[in-house]
């Protein structure tokens, strides 16, 4: 039963309740990602201060739970940080999706998105909880 | 009368793969045979004999090997031509799958090395497919129309998942040269009526192509009897090896066609500026074929044929019935396709509410060893006709029983307690 650990309590708290979501006003860059092996979408926008401070981070989108959830914690990790802080938490999460299983995560740096572990293991997934993060990174870039 | 009937358990023994545990000690539940079905021992075994003891390249070596490699290869046309009732084994071409024989097909409209009129395609001129093709029976049309000029026309899909016939007339007409679809659908499950869209392909003098390789599986195929001009299917869903396909078609059809792809074995003569081809079938066959995915082929048909496609349909029958009863009591399952077994075949295909089926997919695969196919089953149009972005499909064959059919329903139920 690998997928149990694939479908962490936390991911599954996040699909069901997610945090953050809904496109709000006002944004400094929109972006639109999909992943067109399934499908997946997100539009996600971000709103960034003084200091390069992460002031909202807001999205919307349809996918699998992995996708969904992935959204959620970002939104949670992301919003009061700074733009360079959060890219840096977006790296060593695409280091442990990227990483087949193999690596072992910092749970310092990625704080809840530890959960997503498991998800290296399927190759086939793991675009599925990157595609938020990818998104997010894209439209920071483009907000600077 | 009594009905045909199989022997389900004898058939799965034949199946080397079906005792198999997966890891954890999950027995495999194999409900994804209309995306690739598994092979039996026979297949297995005549393709190890070929490869081990009669094993040479084809139509050109003159040596005892050659002859038995060569007879073996043209010795399963001829069982592939008698298995659909080909009127003659030279109208059965090998090709590297079902993907391969359409586009075969779509080549020879607007092909400036061939002269005949019905192949003849430019502006004004159009080509007609369905909204629930396969990709492969999609995008080499659309090639064609990109290349010639011609307008891609398609029949719609009724909400309950039938072609629409109602604008046959219209979207069927003197500007017509070919009807493309499938003879049964690899998502709804759908057997399209082919009697009524050939007669009217025949008033206004177009062609028809079925794309088969849902229902030659699975049903007595006979291309005779079908009476459309092309028929194309490929060896990996019944009980085959994969990298051989299949196109039937008219022999005054092919001989009229240009060949397809150019290289050694499809001709007859061969000048630095110019060549003669071979006659049909060889015409279309360049290079070395797939010696031994014909045996296996045919070692596909004669298991097959042993066990009589009308049982293997009658089985799937009661297999789809069954299905259709059990899934239709859960929850939030909306099928898509048809509800009831009037023309359709042994594959299921639904979403459930407010779970993505990538989810679904996963925890029937990881929990129970159920291998289903989850995504958007390469016909993304018919997905976006339905507004979803993909869906959960079950498909059967001679191996299954309503005991893993029992298997799935138990599964998707825990799958709505993971998600709910």
């Amino acid at each position: 039963m690998i997928a149990e650990s694939m479908y962490q309590e936390l991911i599954l708290e996040h699909y069901k309740h997610p945090q953050g979501r809904g496109l709000r006003e006002p944004y400094d860059a929109e972006v639109h990602h999909v992943n067109p092996t399934c499908g997946d979408e997100i539009t996600l926008r971000v709103k960034l201060g003084d200091g390069g401070k992460v002031e909202d981070v807001s999205y919307d989108g349809q996918g699998c739970s992995i996708s969904q959830a992935a959204a959620s914690v970002l939104y949670d990790l992301a919003t009061g940080s700074t733009a360079r802080e959060s890219l840096s938490v977006v790296d060593e999460f695409t280091r442990l999706m990227q990483g087949r299983g193999q690596v072992e995560p910092d749970e310092d740096v990625l704080g809840d998105a530890v959960a997503f572990a498991g998800v290296a293991k399927f190759p086939a997934r793991v675009k599925c909880a990157l595609l938020a993060w990818m998104a997010y990174k894209d439209a920071v870039v483009r907000s600077q | 009368m009594s009905l045909p009937s199989l022997d389900v358990e004898r058939i799965r023994k034949d199946f080397p793969v079906l005792s198999r545990e997966l890891p954890g000690g999950r027995p495999l539940i194999y409900l994804d045979s209309g995306n690739s079905s598994q092979k039996p021992t026979q297949v297995i075994e005549a393709m190890r004999d070929h490869l081990a003891m009669h094993y040479s390249n084809v139509g050109r070596a003159h040596h005892a090997l050659g002859a038995e490699s060569t007879e073996a290869y043209e010795g399963a046309r001829d069982k592939v031509a008698a298995f659909v009732g080909a009127p003659s084994r030279d109208e059965i071409v090998f090709t590297k799958n079902a993907s391969e024989a359409l586009n075969l097909v779509a080549y020879a409209f607007g092909n400036p090395m061939g002269g005949d009129p019905r192949f003849q395609m430019g502006p004004g001129d159009e080509i007609v497919v369905s909204e629930m093709e396969h990709h492969s029976n999609i995008v080499p049309w659309q090639f064609l129309a990109q290349r010639t000029g011609a307008t891609l026309r398609w029949f719609g899909v009724t909400d309950e998942g039938r072609l629409d016939l109602s604008g046959l007339h219209e979207l069927v007409n003197e500007r017509t040269k070919i009807v493309s679809i499938a003879h049964q659908s690899n998502v709804l499950g759908t057997v399209n009526p082919v009697a009524g869209v050939l007669a009217r392909a025949r008033e206004v003098g177009a062609l028809l192509m079925l794309d088969a390789s849902q229902s030659v599986p699975h049903h007595p195929v006979d291309v005779a009897a079908l009476g459309a001009d092309f028929v194309a299917f490929t060896g990996h869903k019944m009980v085959g090896p994969s990298g051989i396909g299949v196109l039937w078609g008219r022999g005054e059809l092919l001989s009229a066609m240009p060949p397809f792809l150019g290289g050694g074995e499809m001709i007859e003569a061969v000048w630095m500026d110019r060549s003669t081809f071979a006659p049909i079938p060889h015409k279309f066959e360049a290079g070395t074929p797939p010696i031994v995915e014909a045996v296996g082929l045919a070692a596909a048909v004669d298991y097959l044929s042993a066990i009589g496609m009308d049982a293997v349909e009658a089985h799937e029958r009661e297999l789809t019935a069954h299905a259709l009863g059990a899934l239709g009591e859960i929850p939030g399952l909306r099928l898509i396709g048809p509800g009831d077994l009037a023309d359709r075949g042994g594959t299921v295909a639904f979403t459930l509410e407010g779970i993505h089926p990538h989810d679904v997919g996963q925890i029937l695969d990881d929990v129970f060893g159920i291998a289903v196919r989850v995504g958007h089953h390469c016909a993304r149009p018919l997905h976006l006709r339905f507004g979803i972005p993909a869906t959960t499909r079950a498909s059967f064959y001679l191996y299954n029983t309503t005991d893993e059919i029992d298997a799935l329903v138990k599964g998707l139920h825990h799958v709505q307690k993971v998600f709910g």
